[in-house]
């Protein structure tokens, strides 16, 4: 069975990104940018399913400008076997890159699809479930545990009350939740070999998608909400301050 | 214009959010309707039919909705939308598990954890964790949305819509079913619409400790109780109490941190509350930074300090 796991190349997730006093948007230039957390979970996963003889094949995937190939190589050094990389000029939004995806499973015919819930650069939380849409595969998101017997997955889903187990029918989309695993990191000499495993480079044109994102960003600002970040001293001091300062007691 | 607002329902009863993604839904102006699709739940929909604003409720029955499972519960809702201009969900894992499958059949970009309406075709939503607000307009001729339900107050009840049943037959399941799942039983205020949160964090070191600890100053102050990721992970909290950028989004009146040290995924979790305390043996710890009000010290002699003062 052939597993596609889509990467996306995003800000590491321990820098706090600052806004352009333009409004134009975050400040992204001389930023550490890595795979988003949640696609390590899933390339983590698609690697444990080949280890216990359910998938034979791994292809990494990503949507993006020219360094996305870093990502890819990231997920080649922890064991994926190929990359395909689609060159994109515009930060891409879910609907344009479920189409881009769209098209490359339509190439590669994998029975299962492993995507991150969610990028942590848009929070977005829509590309799983778009592709599902559009190829019209059952999906199972905020994946906690994932089974694989034959053609049927069991996968158990993070809900708001506690947990949910669904039985899908492969070919399937499954998006991971932070406790699905933990991603293991590339040795050296993977990622020495992973310089040599082939990413195929494809453009939108090629895959007949437009990737021109839909919705127009007017203007990005810091949140609001400054705090006083009052000290005090002991708990009756705080009992007296929630109640007579700020009168939520 | 015609907004379509889903319904955050258990079929026996109307959920929270519901309520609070219809004041979003109200802010984009004209009629809001409600669709209450699922199986027995006729109380759900006359719940809803009562809710101020609301013109109509649409009842879909079927037993492929049981469970709001995402494939034929979004295959109904694309059955239905063409008389509607927006179409609108609150931001629960039910919402973002379908939504995203709305859109995509729609050919529609979706918007999604909209913190604030600006006008019918222009929504304010965070990025990156909440480190910034991004103000967007959507083209699309339909426009599909969530709702952070945290960032608008509950629509109150006083309305008396008619329910309408509507025919479910397009909410097919699609490869997917039902197998089980466990919920766990809320004795104290749900998370995301307590008025205050207590939540805890790596320091506790073990479940039981967590519970000791917060567990009578939550009840005290009638309060939900959250918890850090990684006191999620060392399994001292069930994965449900987690507040952040991938658990709940929470805005109580007042929140109190213990033993967290306020890495950027907890703060975007909980820094719209009104009130943030911060207790933590760490002066340096940076959730001081987010905190109204901080306590330097151990949370195992402060908590049952704090507990007996109230
Ligand atoms: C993709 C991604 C998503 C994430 N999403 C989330 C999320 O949604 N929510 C979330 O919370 N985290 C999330 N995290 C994890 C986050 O980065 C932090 O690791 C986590 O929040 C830390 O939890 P903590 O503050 O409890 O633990 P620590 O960072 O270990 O802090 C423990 C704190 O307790 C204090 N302390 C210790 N003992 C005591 C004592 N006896 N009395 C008082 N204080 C004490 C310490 O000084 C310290 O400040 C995410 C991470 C990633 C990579
Ligand atoms: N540009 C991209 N290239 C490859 N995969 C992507 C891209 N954008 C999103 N994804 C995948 O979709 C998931 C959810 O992203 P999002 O819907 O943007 O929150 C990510 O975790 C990735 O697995």
């Amino acid at each position: 069975m052939k597993v596609l796991v889509p990467v996306k190349r995003v800000v590491d997730f321990n820098v706090k990104v600052r806004v352009r006093p333009d409004g134009s948007g975050v400040d992204l230039q001389n930023v550490k940018m890595a795979m988003n957390p949640f696609d390590e979970i899933a390339v983590e996963e698609a690697l444990r399913l080949r280890e216990a003889g359910k998938a034979s094949e791994i292809v990494v995937v990503s949507v993006g400008p020219a360094q996305a190939a870093e990502t890819i190589r990231t997920g080649l050094a922890m064991g994926a076997d190929r990359g395909i990389l689609v060159k994109s000029d515009f930060s891409t939004e879910p609907l344009g890159v479920a189409k881009a995806l769209r098209a490359v499973v339509e190439a590669e015919q994998p029975r299962l699809v492993i995507l991150g819930k969610q990028a942590i650069d848009d929070d977005c939380n829509q590309t799983g479930q778009m592709l599902a849409a559009l190829l019209g595969w059952p999906q199972a998101t905020f994946a906690s545990k994932l089974v694989i017997e034959g053609d049927a997955a069991t996968v158990t889903r993070e809900v708001d009350g506690g947990h949910e187990t669904l039985a899908l029918t492969l070919p399937a989309i499954v998006t991971t939740d932070l406790r699905l695993n933990e991603p293991r990191y590339a040795s050296l000499p993977n990622i020495m070999k992973a310089k040599k495993k082939p990413i195929d480079e494809k453009t939108p044109e090629e895959l007949g998608v437009d990737l021109t994102p839909r919705l127009k960003v007017l203007k990005v600002v810091e949140p609001k909400g400054q705090r006083s970040g009052t000290r005090v001293a002991t708990v009756a001091e705080l009992v007296d301050k929630l109640k007579n300062e700020a009168q939520v007691l | 214009m015609t907004t379509l607002l889903i319904a955050e329902h258990d079929n026996g009863s109307l959920k929270e959010p519901t309520a609070r993604a219809l004041t979003a839904a109200l802010a984009i102006g004209g009629d809001v309707q409600v669709l209450v699709a699922g199986k027995d739940c006729g109380a759900a929909a006359a719940e809803a039919a009562r809710l101020a604003g609301v013109t109509k409720v649409l009842h879909a029955e079927s037993d492929a909705l049981a469970h709001q499972l995402a494939e034929p519960l979004a295959a109904l809702i694309v059955a239905l939308a063409a008389p509607y201009d927006a179409i609108v969900a609150a931001a629960t894992s039910t919402g973002k598990n379908t939504m995203p499958r709305v859109a995509a059949l729609l050919d529609v970009m979706q918007v999604s954890d909209v913190t604030g309406v600006v006008a019918a075709d222009t929504f304010e939503r965070p990025i990156y964790a909440g480190n910034a607000i991004e103000t967007v307009q959507s083209p699309e001729a339909k426009r599909v949305l969530t709702v952070r339900s945290s960032a608008f107050k509950a629509a109150e009840a006083g309305g008396a819509a008619a329910v309408e049943p509507v025919d479910a037959a397009a909410a097919v399941a699609a490869g997917s079913a039902f197998v089980g799942a466990e919920i766990a039983r809320l004795e104290r205020p749900e998370l995301t619409s307590a008025r205050i949160v207590v939540s805890g964090g790596r320091a506790f070191q073990s479940a039981e400790n967590f519970r000791k600890y917060l567990e009578p100053l939550a009840d005290k102050l009638g309060a939900a109780i959250g918890a850090s990721r990684a006191a999620v992970d060392a399994g001292y909290a069930p994965n449900d109490y987690q507040v952040g950028q991938t658990g709940k989004v929470v805005a109580p009146d007042l929140y109190i941190a213990c033993g967290i040290s306020g890495a950027i995924q907890h703060l975007a979790g909980m820094k719209d509350a009104k009130v943030i305390v911060a207790i933590n043996k760490d002066p340096d710890a940076p959730i001081f930074q987010v905190a109204d009000y901080g306590l330097v010290g151990d949370v195992f002699t402060l908590l049952p300090e704090f507990e007996k003062a109230l």
